[in-house]
């Protein structure tokens, strides 16, 4: 039990999310979760604004499907299958992120500095936070996929686009990293 | 109930990606700093099971639940957008710590406003297909 408890290990991890792609594949679909914020957007009548959207959402509710079980899967995982461990992230990291203004983790998965109801009153952190959804929602789509769709999926399947797609991501997510966090946070 | 298999997956994707810690924001910043092997081994060992998976699945015709070949559909070949697109999602992947995925996982943690970067999200998708046909 012990094991189920403790955070996995990452040599468990990565065949098993390569498992939710295969098994989506092998019911006739594909793993992308980025396609859902699209999905939603039809299903919120985007469609009739833009054609982008002018399509049959229920073709795609399985995948909403997918979104649900993600969202009873995150409350399983952490109401019943988590010990109290706290996160084991390098040292160097914490210490970095201390120097921004970030607290260990403890058990919390996201910073309290960033997403706890306190932090959202102050109206910068709002701003950082509904521009990182923005830009999670306007990339994904710009480059049609996400981890999911373009990282396994993708790759898995040797898609050159998707290994542009990755190399994306990593340019971005250095930038934010290394560039803009000493800018954002820098006490 | 065709809906309950994408169900009982969705549930396993989201107990997988919370116990491998990959919804932390932690590990998006560590992984960025390169300063551990963690995520590099979850994308890595992903990518290599799911590389050999749908070979052997062609090799050996493996059929979907619903009777055809296994077979994925290429993805476009639209390099720019998937460099320039990508880069904007990396932005946002880091600073949030989440992706789409997580992002619902996490709503489901119990770290409700996360849903304050979903709703963001979406509005990014609507905006991205107002202006789509105006981008590189």
């Amino acid at each position: 039990m012990d094991y189920i408890l403790s955070p996995w290990p990452w040599f468990v991890s990565g065949p098993l999310i390569a498992t939710v792609m295969f098994l989506l594949v092998s019911f006739g679909k594909t793993f992308g979760m980025s396609s859902n914020l699209r999905t939603l957007c039809s299903l919120g009548g985007a469609g009739k604004i833009s054609s982008f959207f002018d399509f049959d959402w229920r073709e795609h509710q399985w995948n909403l499907w997918v979104v649900v079980g993600s969202i009873l899967g995150g409350y399983i995982a952490v109401q019943f299958l988590s010990s109290t461990d706290s996160v084991g992230i390098n040292p160097n990291t914490l210490a970095v992120l201390a120097e921004y203004g970030f607290e260990a983790p403890q058990n919390n998965l996201v910073p309290a500095e960033l997403f706890s109801l306190e932090a959202l009153q102050n109206p910068y952190n709002l701003a950082l936070l509904i521009s990182a959804g923005f830009m999670i929602g306007f990339g994904t789509r710009y480059a049609g996929g996400c981890t999911s769709g373009h990282a396994i999926t993708g790759l898995s399947n040797l898609q050159l686009p998707s290994l542009v797609a990755v190399i994306g991501f990593f340019i971005g997510g250095l930038l934010m990293t290394h560039l803009f966090f000493p800018l954002f946070f820098k006490l | 109930m065709k809906a309950i298999k994408f169900l009982l997956t969705g549930i396993f994707f989201g107990i997988v990606l919370t116990k491998s810690e990959a919804v932390s924001w932690y590990r998006i910043v560590e992984m960025f700093r390169f300063e551990s092997l963690h995520m590099y081994g979850i994308i890595g060992s992903a990518v290599i099971t799911g590389v050999i998976l749908l070979q052997l699945s062609k090799r050996f015709g493996i059929q979907t639940t619903e009777g055809n070949p296994i077979a994925l559909p290429e993805k476009a070949k639209l390099y720019k957008k998937a460099l320039l697109g990508g880069s904007i999602f990396g932005l946002g992947w880091a600073l949030a710590g989440a992706c789409p995925g997580p992002m619902f996982i996490l709503f489901g943690a119990g770290y409700y406003s996360i849903s304050i970067v979903i709703l963001a999200a979406l509005l990014g998708t609507f905006i991205y297909g107002l202006v789509a046909h105006k981008l590189p």
